[in-house]
Order: C-alpha cells, then structure tokens, then sequence
C-alpha cells in the first residue's frame, strides 16, 4: 500500500475529468461554475500539501496507472516542481472562473453554461496531465484535449468575430499537433518505446552507436516547432491576439496564462526527461529558441504599443512574455531554465490579474473596450484599477513584484554566457522600456480624472476575491522569491 | 549508395515515404486554401498520412494479425500490436476534431453565406466588436 | 431541342437534390445581398498581394518540411524488419502474457483497455468535448437563428413528413434490427474477435442516423431526446472513470481487484474489459447519432 500523499495527483486528475464529465447533467450555470472551483480549489490544496510533503522529504515518486509498471502500462511521475505547478495551475484557474462569472453569464447563455464549465474543468484536467505524465502518447492525447477545449471556450461567446479567430487558432493548432504526431511516431520507430525513462535509456544507447542519427534530430525538431506553434514562439503567434481578445474576461484569462504554459511544461519535461538537456544543448536547438523568445519579446511589445484595444493589448503582452519563457530555455544554463520557469509562474499569476481587472474595468463602462473610452473607469472600483496597476507594474519590473524577480533571474542566468549575454540584458533592458511604453499610458489613462466625479459601480463579491488573491500571489513571488526559486532548483535536478 | 540499392530501400519504404508525401500535401492545403471545407478534407488527409506511418511500424513479415490463435504461442508469430492501438486513439481524436471545425464552418457559413475564409475574414473586420 | 435540355436541366437538379424551389431562391438572393457587403476592388486587390507573398512563404516552408521528412525516411529503420527497434520486450510480454495477464484474446483490446487504458479514457474525453462542443455551437438558442429560419424549419419538416420514400423505409425497417444486432455483437465480441467498442459503436451510431434519415428525426426522438443522450454519455463516461479509478487505485497501491478473469474465449471474461467497451460503445454511438442530427436539425 502506498502512503496516502502519493495518491494526490491520480485523484486530482481523476477529479477534474469526472466533474467535467458530470457537469452537463447539472442544473444551471450557477451550480456549474461552484462545482468547477470548488473541485479546481481542493486539487490546488492537494497539490500544495504533496510540494510540502516532496520538497521536505526531497523525493519524487512514480506512480503506476495500472497493475503493470513501465514500459507496459501508463505511468505519473510527480516531483516537488509539478506539484507546485499544478497547485498554481489550479488555483488560477478557481480565481479566473469566479473574478468573471459575472460577464460570463451574460456572455454565454443559460443552456449552455455547464457545458463551459465541462471545458474549464477538461483544460484543468489536460494540465495536470501533462504536468505529470510519464508516456509521450498520453501526453498527446491530453494535448488533443487542451486544444478542443481551448477552441471551446474561445467560441463560448458565440459571436461571429470569436468564432473566425477561433477557426484560425484551430487551424494553426493543428498544424502543430500534425508535427508533433509525426514527431512522436518516427520517435517510436527508432526507439520503440513510448514511456519516458525507457526511452532516455534508448536515445542514450542510439547516441553511443551513433544509429539514427539524423531521424533523431529530425525528431527533437518537430516536437519543439509543433509545441513551440502551440505556444506563440515567435513566428507563429498570428492567432493569438483575436482569439485571446476576443473572448470572455475567464477565457482570456485562462488561455493567456495557463493553457500556454501547459505545453511548454511538457515541451521541458520531455527535454529534461527523453533527450537529457545536455543533448538538446548540443543540437543548438537552444540558440534557435533563443533567437526566437527575443524576436518574440521586442514583436510582443511594440504590436502592443499601437494597440488601443485593451484585451487585445494584453494579449500582444502575452507574446512578449512567452518570448522571455523561450529565451530562458535557450540561455543554455541551469540558471536560465530556473528563471524560465519562475517566469511561467509570475505569468501565470499576473496575466489573469490583468485580464480580470481589465474586464470588470470594462462590464462597468458597459462593454467598452477602447482606452479612450476606460479613461477614468478605475475611480468608479479602486480595486480593480489597482490590481491593474499591480499587475502592469510587474510586467514592467519594479522590485517587490514577481515580475521583477523573474528578470532578475534572467540576469542571473545569462551572466555567464558571452555573446549571449549582451543579447540577453540587452533584450531585457529594451522589453522593459517597451512595457513601460505601454502600461503606463494605459494606468494613466484609467486613473485620469474627468470633468465629473463618476459614481462607484455595483460591488462583485467574486471579483473582489479573487483579484485581492491574485495581488497577494503577485507580491508573494516578488518578496519570497527565495523558497520557491529552491523547489524549482530542486524538481529540475530530480527529472 | 547506387541506383539499384536505392530504388531497393524506396520500394521496400513504400508505406512511410506514400506516408510523408500524403503528410505534405495536406499540410500545404490546410496552410493555403481559402476554402474551408477543403481545409478540412486536408486536415485529415494529413493526419490519415501518419496513421498509414504508424500503423506500417508494426507490421512484421510473414506474422499474422494480433489475435491470438489456437497452438501459436510466442511472440515471434504475431505482428506488433502497439501501433494499431496508437492508430485507434489518433483517428477517434482525428474525428473529433473534424467534426468540431465542420460546426464551427456551419456556424460562420449561416450567418456570412460562404466558405471562403478570406471574405469572412474581410466582413468579420468591419463589424463592430 | 430547347424542350430537350429544359428537361435534362430540370432533371439533372432533381438528381441533385436542388427541390425545394423557395429555399432555393431565398438562399440564392441572401447569398447575393452578403456579396455586395464586400468591399470595393482595391480593398481586395490589396489583401490578395499580401496573401501572394503569404503564399510564396507558405509553399517553401511546406516544402522544406516534406523535403527534410523525406530524406529522414531514408536513414529510418526498414520496412516489415523481425530486427526493428520497435520489436522489444514491451511486444512480447503484450503477445505473449496478454492472455493470462488481461484475458482477452484480441491482444490490441487487451492493450489498449488494459495496458494503456489511461490513454484510451483520454480518448473518450476527446469524442464526449467533440460532442458537446458541437451542441454549444449549434444548439438552437436565441443567438444563432437567422431571420426567417425557422419558417424554413417547418416547411423543410413538412416537405419531409409528406415525401415519404417508400424503398428506403421498407429497406430500413429491414436491415436497422441486423445493424444493431450486428454492433452489439461487435462490442461485446471486442475482446474475443477483432472489433471493440469503437467499431462497433460506429456500427450502431450509423444505425440509428440510417433510421433518422429514413424515418425522419422526430421518430428517433420518440426513444431518444435530449435527456437520454446527456444521460447515457454521462453515465457511460462515468462508468468508465469508475472502473478505471478503481483499477488504477487498486495496481498502484498493490491491491488484488478481486475481478475474476473468467476463461479466454468466453464473452463473460476478462474482467473489466467487457464493461469498458460497453461503455465507450455506447459513448460512441450517442456521439456519432448527435454528430448527425445536430448538424442537420441544430437539436437532438
């Protein structure tokens, strides 16, 4: 018999599915949407009790999904760094979902809510999956799952402008779930294994052989470029600004700041776990990511200076900020890998702050989305015209916020590198002045003051919630950087 | 490598080269038609192109399909089953997301009274948002 | 001679289904009132260079690719080889221990609901998003009804309640019992002979639309509404969550399941297995009849 606390991550897998799958049987959208955080809240509290148990007893386990172990039946393998990803995971996706359960129910109707919530609860259940997984092809099945459900809840708005920019993430999603396929299936012809420890063993033996060589590189390619198309790395980010702008405030935000991160997770677990990241180092596939987040960073921003719209502004941003997770990876250190993740946690707290209080800013001006039209619209809810300003002083990099530790961390990394060193700061120095260029105008523009005192709106108990928890989670890794830069040192040196 | 030591290793390579040929064309339609139903027709033309991939992985010469069978015990008589159960998970996922884009192209189609993707782009933009 | 190609005009559109002459024409004039909305030549001319050049970038990346995966087919391992990296020790215990270890004959539905049922629970999660995403966008609802559609509706309805097609009705209600009989036996054969949940699913999903398209939809309503489709798919997803739940708890931790594998060959063997392709077959038959429907009635 197991202990208990190895269990966590099957029930927390298992957990989200089933209320997926039970969630069109419910009643109305009311009871949907307290289904899906109350599930998305005990997985975060779960998983944040199994980073505790992991990161004391500085172990990790694997746990078999059947009764035959590897290579012959499915495969977790947990440790302290993908439990302190899924308890962030969940946790934001519970704070999406209740900060804008109030445009949301005007934005899908009463039919059809439960069925958004199923996609809200499957996107949970895809990222836990991929977060821990052992075998390559689960990984692609929940892939598949991430994606529809993605589409899902970008249509959720049911307008034809949503349903356009969600044709074309569709398409562009596929396209790189066909490379990635056809990655893993010349993967298996050289290898024939699909469960990851067999496989590491496997590529070890070809490389000693030197058998294979070039379907191998070949392989490495197409994973990265399918999930590096998945993840808007730079080329290949044309979808993201009218799928992410176009939906609803929960949509926006749980796209932005965790469906791309999932893939990016897996793209590293399956660097660290199959290839070893010397290996990848050795191909140079680094120097192209690298390339490609600073591209993605100095693309991300200066699209996101002319942009008046405030969602799809936001969006740009996100761009800029997946160009720091690639450059990360691609610094070639350790140290760089460790920002690169910090940075998808900072990210994945700070994107839905942003998108949250950027909806409520906007439901209280009556839907409109133009700057020019929010001016003032901060003075009418304080808190939300703080959290904006929270969260777009971290984008920039002031101390004391997680964006600023991340950055630190990037400096960190880089320091070492040479050629890449100067690209690197350099890169970091002008992104931060680009965010700058366009956050502050726009905090600016919500705190102006106009001729009359405008009345305060309606209180959202919810969005109060959860954007005061997405504040504190922000200062949190600003100031307590330390313990969590630890776990993660601590989870990439186990996998 | 010479000629006939070549043409020997295509032929005997049929499946996976038929196989990446299929994989381009759909790939190359589903970037470049404007139609799109035809970009579905070529979504699955490319994803069918890897099922034929893996599946031709487990066949074996001379073996017989994986079930078992009276007296023909050891794994040396049997092909490999693995691919085929790879293949059966990628034509389900192949199908469900066929049938996702056919209801979104339904939707677009309703209200705009055309699959060109470029003039729904083009009237899509004038609306307001 | 003009009489002559009126008549093979006219019958060639029969053939081609061009009937209902009202809808037709309204279709037509709404489909010329959308093309006015384009914009004027330049606005097109402009896009069309853009999307030249998009092309031309298009056309050498794909090109690259199959290039590049070409020449890797080459130096891949060869076709139909006994010595293949792929022929390991994972493929001889799947051969030769599947029948002890999961009692099912058909080795790839003792692979695929034993081995690696994680993956195929995920695969079932895919249909059942498929299914529902599906119904949220055509779902009839008050957002995406055109203007007079719904008049449409009915005289379409009426149309098809009038014309009834005698051959396709007798031949229906001939064949429909073998259909499903026949997918029945192909589930719960799945681990005996080749088969399973999926096919056989498939099998009683075409069916169930063959009756739809017979009979019309409002027949196939009188035993399967809205409420009977949420309710098997949900169930069958359950039923499936709860035994591989269990069966996961139980391999990881240890446990005996306390599930008898019964002989090979029998259809009451193999444990868990006969359940799960049940389920999923069920799953897949609600799938595809709603696939149908949805897209041709915007409601089950």
């Amino acid at each position: 018999m197991l202990p208990i606390y190895q269990n966590i991550p099957f029930v927390c897998i298992f957990l989200c599915m089933v209320c997926g799958i039970t969630m069109p049987l419910q009643k109305n959208g009311r009871t949907a949407l307290w289904t899906a955080v109350a599930a998305c809240l005990t997985v975060s509290l779960l998983c944040c009790c199994l980073t505790l148990i992991l990161y004391t007893g500085e172990e990790s386990f694997v746990y078999q999904m059947g009764h035959f172990p590897a290579p012959w039946g499915n495969e977790l393998y947990v440790g302290p760094l993908e439990a302190m990803l899924g308890m962030t995971f969940s946790a934001v996706m519970a704070l999406s979902l209740l900060g804008g359960r109030r445009t949301l129910m005007e934005d899908v109707l009463p039919p059809k809510q439960p069925f958004y919530f199923t996609m809200m609860c499957m996107i949970m259940a895809s990222l836990l999956a991929l977060s821990f997984t052992n075998d390559v092809f689960t990984g692609y099945v929940f892939i598949e799952i991430s994606t529809l459900a993605a589409c899902a809840i970008v249509m959720a708005r049911d307008t034809e402008k949503t349903i356009a920019a969600t044709i074309r993430y569709l398409v562009i999603s596929l396209l790189g779930s066909g490379l990635f396929l056809i990655g893993l299936a010349m993967l298996y012809c050289i290898t024939g294994h699909l469960l990851m420890p067999q496989l590491r063993q496997k590529v070890f033996m070809l490389l000693v052989m030197n058998r294979y060589r070039v379907p191998f590189t070949v392989v490495v390619g197409l994973l990265t470029i399918g999930m590096g198309i998945k993840s808007a790395m730079f080329p290949f980010y044309a979808w993201l600004p009218q799928a992410h702008g176009g939906a609803t405030t929960s949509s926006s935000a749980v796209l932005s700041g965790l469906v791309l991160k999932g893939y990016i997770v897996f793209l590293l677990r399956i660097f660290y776990r199959v290839f070893t990241i010397q290996e990848i180092r050795a191909l140079n596939i680094t120097n192209v990511m690298f390339a490609f987040g600073v591209a993605g960073m100095m693309v991300g921003s200066l699209m996101a200076i002319r942009e008046e719209h405030i969602k799809r502004m936001l969006a740009y941003s996100s761009i800029a900020q997946i160009g720091y997770i690639f450059m990360g990876l691609g610094l070639g250190t350790d140290g760089g890998v460790q920002a690169a993740v910090f940075q998808i946690m900072v990210h994945a707290v700070t994107k839905p702050l942003l998108f949250l209080c950027a909806g409520r800013l906007s439901e209280i001006r009556g839907h409109e989305k133009s700057l020019y039209r929010l001016r003032g619209a901060a003075r009418q809810d304080k808190l939300a015209g703080i959290g904006f300003t929270l969260g777009g002083l971290s984008m920039i990099g002031i101390p004391l916020l997680g964006g600023f530790a991340a950055k630190a961390f990037f400096a960190a990394g880089a320091l070492t590198m040479g050629v890449k060193m100067w690209v690197a700061l350099l890169a970091l120095a002008a992104s931060s002045v680009l965010n700058a260029l366009y956050y502050i105008p726009a905090i600016l523009a919500l705190w102006s003051r106009g001729e009359q005192d405008p009345s305060p709106a309606a209180p959202d108990r919810g969005f109060m919630t959860s954007a005061s928890a997405l504040m504190a989670g922000v200062l949190a890794l600003g100031t307590m950087a330390g313990p969590v830069i630890a776990v993660i040192r601590m989870g990439l040196s186990m996998l | 490598m010479d000629l006939h030591a070549f043409l020997t290793k295509a032929v005997s390579l049929r499946f996976e080269i038929a196989a990446v040929i299929l994989f381009g064309i759909g790939f190359m339609n589903l970037m470049l038609r404007h139609n799109l139903i035809k970009k579905i027709v070529a979504f699955n033309v490319m994803d069918s192109s890897v099922f034929l991939f893996l599946a031709s992985q487990g066949y074996i010469d001379g073996r017989i399909a994986p079930i078992a069978r009276e007296g023909i015990v050891g794994a040396e008589h049997y092909v490999n089953p693995i691919p085929a159960g790879l293949v059966l998970t990628g034509i389900v996922v192949s199908v469900s997301v066929s049938a996702f884009f056919l209801a979104l192209v339904q939707r677009l189609y309703k209200h705009y009274h055309t699959v060109d993707f470029d003039e729904i782009m083009i009237m899509a933009k004038k609306k307001v948002d | 001679m003009s009489k002559k190609t009126d008549a093979l005009r006219r019958f060639s559109g029969w053939v081609n289904g061009e009937t209902a002459g009202h809808a037709a024409v309204r279709r037509e004039a709404a489909r010329i009132e959308h093309k006015k909305l384009l914009p004027e030549l330049d606005e097109q001319q402009r896009i069309r260079l853009f999307s030249w050049q998009y092309k031309l970038v298009a056309l050498v990346v794909c090109l690259t690719v199959v290039a590049v995966l070409l020449y890797t087919v080459f130096h891949l391992p060869l076709f139909g080889d006994p010595e293949n990296p792929a022929v390991n020790e994972v493929v001889q215990r799947y051969v030769e221990d599947g029948l002890e270890e999961t009692g099912a004959v058909n080795m790839v539905a003792g692979m695929i609901l034993d081995y690696r049922a994680f993956d195929t629970f995920g695969e079932s999660s895919v249909l059942f998003l498929a299914v529902t995403s599906v119904m949220m966008l055509l779902l009839r609802d008050a957002r995406n009804i055109v203007r007079d559609e719904d008049v449409q509706e009915e005289h379409e309805r009426v149309i098809e309640r009038q014309t009834s097609d005698i051959i396709l009705q007798k031949v229906t209600s001939l064949v429909m019992p073998c259909i499903m009989m026949f997918g029945a036996y192909v589930v719960l054969n799945g681990h005996i002979s080749p088969g399973g949940g999926f096919s056989g699913g498939a099998v009683m999903g075409a069916g169930l639309i063959l009756l739809g398209a017979s009979f019309g939809i409002d027949k196939v309503r009188a035993f399967f509404t809205m409420k009977t489709f949420r309710r098997i798919t949900s169930t069958a997803l359950l039923c499936y969550a709860a035994s591989k739940a269990y069966s996961f708890f139980t391999g990881a931790n240890g446990l005996e399941t306390g599930i008898p594998l019964g002989t090979p060959g029998a259809i009451f063997s193999s444990g868990l297995i006969l359940v799960l392709d049940i389920c999923v077959g069920l799953v897949v038959a609600c799938t595809m009849y709603g696939f149908y429907v949805l897209f041709s009635r915007g409601e089950i």
